[in-house]
């Protein structure tokens, strides 16, 4: 089966009738077809020009028990879909009694409009040459930079589908495209240093390759002037994408999914605890402007949704599947995946100042003279951070800021707990920055321990 | 076109080499997969997840002058594997051509078949009812032994893969790979006090893998393992000796030298040991081996994914590097002779050198020598996962770590990061101890997510840094 070829009805009817074969009344399934292109450069060559198309579909079904089974595959001819079925119903029988999923009750609800518009692609041999200009450019911003060994230019076409049983077709067409560049750069006698910068875009065409390359030269060519810094305790400042990636690993806190199994430090009785600082609120919008890669539903079909997760500080909502948000007596919410058992997670993170609330503080990273540490990036996430502990220690890049002058910081890392972070919250920042994982100002927090090799 | 790889396969494949090789390619490369697997997931005392999973495809690669084009398909069909080839030589600049004049490609050798007297492993393995049965004799055993659980898993991964590779230099080669891995992990928490421990085990090519599992003796491992951290300190954070546990405690070398020493790192220019074959690079205490043969290894191979069959690269001797590990590519472009390392975590990506079964071997001192060398420092007894960055910078946590005091073991500690530079760190492993041992792990890098083997004597850190609070 091609690409062109993923039709939601046709697709559909093929399942039905080689249920019916089967005797399942009962199932659903989501299916992804995609073709991709993407190319990367060393010095002026091509190194690796990659292309695929994939196509896969996940089935469930329901047996006479009224238990789940769950099978995937990459075989969409009849012969696939049949194994596939025939797996499902074989899972089924080491389905859970105890937690037994349904079909979303807004599976077939209106859907939110989405203005993504598809954007045609170049093709592979347009992208390997704006990727070598792009290269080059990058090259000669300074002379310590000598390499680039992590780029990459790549568009892609995708589609996503949602059926079941009772009627619900759900579909969604998109067109991405992204771009990274990742320097290296190196002074006489001193450790290599390296940073980058990544855009995406709903086409190659809109990619932004000038600021791209800019960002990456200014970041790699600061981490230059490296020096050690002392183990200490610091007011530390993280950019948006440093906060948003450390809230991101904690996103258990939210997941109802995660509170059911017992491994989120929140509990079925939290909507209304204090979380973080008063002037802090969270949502999680999968329909914000700035998220490319938006879906109008999720992988049970539930239509996608702007919720607010903390409100003033106090935790107001939990991210929902069908079977959590029937567990909690409330709707789902639009962030599962499609299994036996269903995963939630987040969407896309918007990180603001409270309405109508302040911190006090005038605090701004471009201006503060008194000492702090600004975090860049955070590394490791998935080694560091103990999401069930709420504790995290993680290597990062960032700066000593000390009289508006900014000092690399070689070799450091960052610990702490994230309830006791998200209550030394002493300042957000009014500008709202959008980024490849969220929306969210500079955030600042006080007395976090940074261990370092001076 | 058969649904099994075989013999049978072999006028498709070389109608496909012989047009890519006429379109004036240096060498056509076709990687065939099927997968067949299997993931439970037990809480408690209920399966609550069961995932079979079903995949084919292809992956396409042709080479001219050093570059390669490649492309990945579901669509095994003639017209399908066609259509890829053309786009992956349309990349190169190439025109698919039917003339019958291959630029060099003289037929395809005999079928190498690894996996003949394989065919029966799938039907070998577990059922769902045996594997459910094992996965809960789990759980119930973390229940008996452990204390303050709130929540007990297991979980069981069953990978059965058959590959055919073929390649315009005559290569053509058939294998069926089966790995499976089962893992218990709990979260204890008593008031504020909390601990999460997990445990993984894995081999290869053994269907009857998991009814020889230990259970009683894994659960007993994981359980004392929480009991111990539950209400450890937070590590004090400084710069002191560590003695690294073997087993596990093998990932410090896997990410802070064996990522540096493949020739994807050579061609990006990241590594800084690519003009040092022949140098110390190590302390003399260190001789490190990378290999695919040891019999049911998590890294172990019959042949890697480019069709070549496995050896034993020792890496370093004495703390000399005496070579990279190396695939095709790798030899294309950076003139280190292939390994047998060309590894690929599906027919979606292209290979790349990656290591196997990695591990320092093992040396003259017992444990009890190395941590009764130091006077104040941390024995990490187990670790969690870590990374290397693109400047040789590598992080990797401790999970159950313990102080130090004047050669003696004592209170556990929690929150450890050890972060440090290969180029600096490798000269500080000043005793190995002989006690090697090694432990099933995924590694995750440009080649997708690969089975391997990470492994270690007790090893002495002289200084490392260690983040903590």
């Amino acid at each position: 089966m091609t690409f062109q070829s993923l039709n939601a009805v046709q697709l559909r009817d093929r399942i039905q009738l080689l249920a019916q074969q089967a005797g399942v009344q009962h199932w659903d399934l989501g299916a992804a077809c995609s073709d991709d292109c993407s190319v990367q450069v060393d010095r002026g060559e091509a190194k690796q020009l990659k292309a695929s198309q994939r196509s896969s579909i996940t089935v469930r079904v329901w047996n006479s028990d009224g238990l789940v089974g769950i099978t995937s595959t990459t075989d969409l001819s009849d012969g696939g879909l049949q194994q596939a079925l025939d797996g499902a119903r074989q899972a089924s029988q080491y389905g859970n009694p105890d937690d037994v999923p349904q079909f979303s009750p807004l599976a077939t609800a209106p859907l939110p409009e989405l203005n993504r518009p598809l954007k045609s692609r170049q093709g592979i041999l347009p992208l390997l040459a704006r990727l070598r200009d792009a290269e080059a450019d990058l090259l000669g911003r300074h002379p310590a930079i000598q390499t680039v060994p992590y780029n990459g230019m790549a568009e892609s076409l995708s589609t996503s589908l949602y059926l079941n049983s009772d009627g619900a077709v759900r579909t969604m067409e998109r067109t991405q495209a992204s771009l990274y560049l990742y320097a290296k750069a190196e002074e006489q006698g001193r450790k290599p240093r390296s940073s980058g910068a990544v855009r995406l875009a709903l086409g190659s065409d809109e990619l932004d390759i000038p600021g791209c390359i800019k960002e990456a030269a200014e970041r790699t060519v600061s981490h230059l002037g490296y020096q050690p810094i002392e183990t200490g305790v610091y007011r530390v400042c993280f950019t948006p994408e440093a906060f948003l990636s450390l809230l991101g690993a904690f996103s258990s806190m939210f997941s109802a999914r995660a509170v059911l199994d017992g491994v989120s430090l929140s509990n079925r009785d939290s909507i209304g605890d204090s979380l973080a600082v008063p002037y802090l609120s969270l949502y999680d919008d999968g329909l914000h402007p700035g998220h490319l890669s938006a879906a109008p539903f999720d992988g049970e079909g539930t239509p996608t949704q702007k919720l607010c997760l903390i409100e003033a500080g106090k935790l107001r909502n939990f991210l929902h599947s069908e079977a959590t948000a029937r567990s909690f007596g409330v709707q789902p919410t639009g962030h599962a995946g499609l299994g036996a058992k269903v995963s939630v997670g987040p969407d896309w993170f918007v990180v603001q100042t409270s309405e109508g609330s302040s911190s006090g503080s005038a605090l701004n990273h471009t201006t503060c003279t008194d000492p702090f540490v600004l975090i860049e990036d955070l590394s490791a996430l998935h080694a560091g951070v103990k999401a069930t502990q709420g504790s995290f220690s993680l290597p990062f890049d960032g700066w000593l800021v000390k009289d508006g002058e900014r000092i690399s910081v070689e070799a450091a890392t960052v610990a702490g707990d994230i309830r006791s972070l998200m209550n030394s919250i002493v300042h957000l920042e009014q500008n709202l920055e959008i980024t490849t994982r969220g929306v969210a100002p500079h955030v600042w927090v006080d007395g976090l321990s940074i261990t370092g090799e001076a | 076109m058969t649904d099994t790889f075989s013999q049978a396969w072999s006028d498709s494949l070389q109608a496909l080499l012989q047009r890519g090789s006429s379109a004036g390619a240096d060498l056509v490369e076709i990687f065939l997969e099927r997968t067949d697997h299997i993931g439970l997931l037990a809480e408690q005392d209920r399966i609550t997840s069961v995932n079979p999973t079903f995949a084919k495809g292809a992956g396409i690669r042709v080479f001219l002058n050093g570059r390669d084009g490649f492309v990945s398909t579901n669509d095994l069909s003639q017209e399908g594997l066609t259509r890829s080839l053309d786009q992956a030589l349309a990349m190169l600049g190439l025109e698919a051509s039917d003339l019958s004049t291959a630029n060099g490609f003289e037929g395809l050798s005999p079928l190498r078949d690894y996996g003949h007297d394989k065919e029966t492993w799938l039907a070998t393995c577990p059922s769902m009812a045996d594997a459910s049965s094992r996965l809960l004799q789990g759980t119930a055993q973390l229940e008996r032994l452990g204390q303050h659980l709130q929540v007990r898993r297991g979980s069981y991964a069953r990978d059965w893969q058959e590959v055919l590779v073929a390649a315009s230099d005559g290569t053509f080669a058939r294998d069926i790979r089966l790995h499976q891995s089962t893992g218990l992990s709990v979260l204890a928490a008593d008031g504020d006090h909390r601990s999460s421990v997990g445990r993984r085990y894995g081999s290869s090519d053994r269907p009857d893998d998991l009814h020889t599992w230990d259970v009683e003796a894994s659960a007993a491992e994981v359980c004392q393992s929480a009991g111990k951290m539950l209400r450890a300190d937070y590590v004090e954070a400084g710069q002191m000796p560590v003695v690294l546990a073997n087993r596990f405690g093998g990932v410090i070398f896997h990410e802070a030298c064996g990522h540096l020493l493949e020739t994807t790192q050579i061609e990006r220019g990241t590594t800084p040991f690519s003009d040092k074959v022949g140098q110390s690079i190590a302390h003399s205490a260190v001789t490190a081996i990378d290999e695919g043969i040891s019999s049911g290894a998590f890294g172990s191979l019959a042949m890697d994914d480019e069709g070549m069959e496995p050896q034993r690269t020792v890496l370093i001797k004495d703390g000399v590097l005496q070579c990279f590990i190396s695939d095709r590519a790798g030899e294309l472009r950076t003139g280190h002779q292939r390994t047998g390392s060309g590894r690929r975590q599906s027919h979606s990506f292209a290979a790349a050198s990656r290591m196997r079964n990695t591990y320092i071997d093992a040396g003259p001192h017992t444990p009890e020598q190395l941590i009764s060398s130091v006077d104040n420092g941390l024995y990490c007894k187990a670790m969690g996962g870590g990374s290397v960055g693109p400047t040789g910078q590598f992080n990797f946590s401790v999970e159950e770590g313990y102080l130090i005091k004047d050669g003696q073991l004592g209170r556990p500690v929690k929150g450890a990061t050890l972060i440090g530079d290969a180029k600096e760190v490798m000269p500080r492993i000043s005793m190995c101890a002989n006690d090697l041992d090694l432990a099933a792990g995924f590694c995750g890098s440009v080649s997708g997510s690969v089975f391997v083997t990470v492994g270690q004597p007790h090893i002495k850190v002289d200084t490392i840094t260690v983040g903590g609070r």
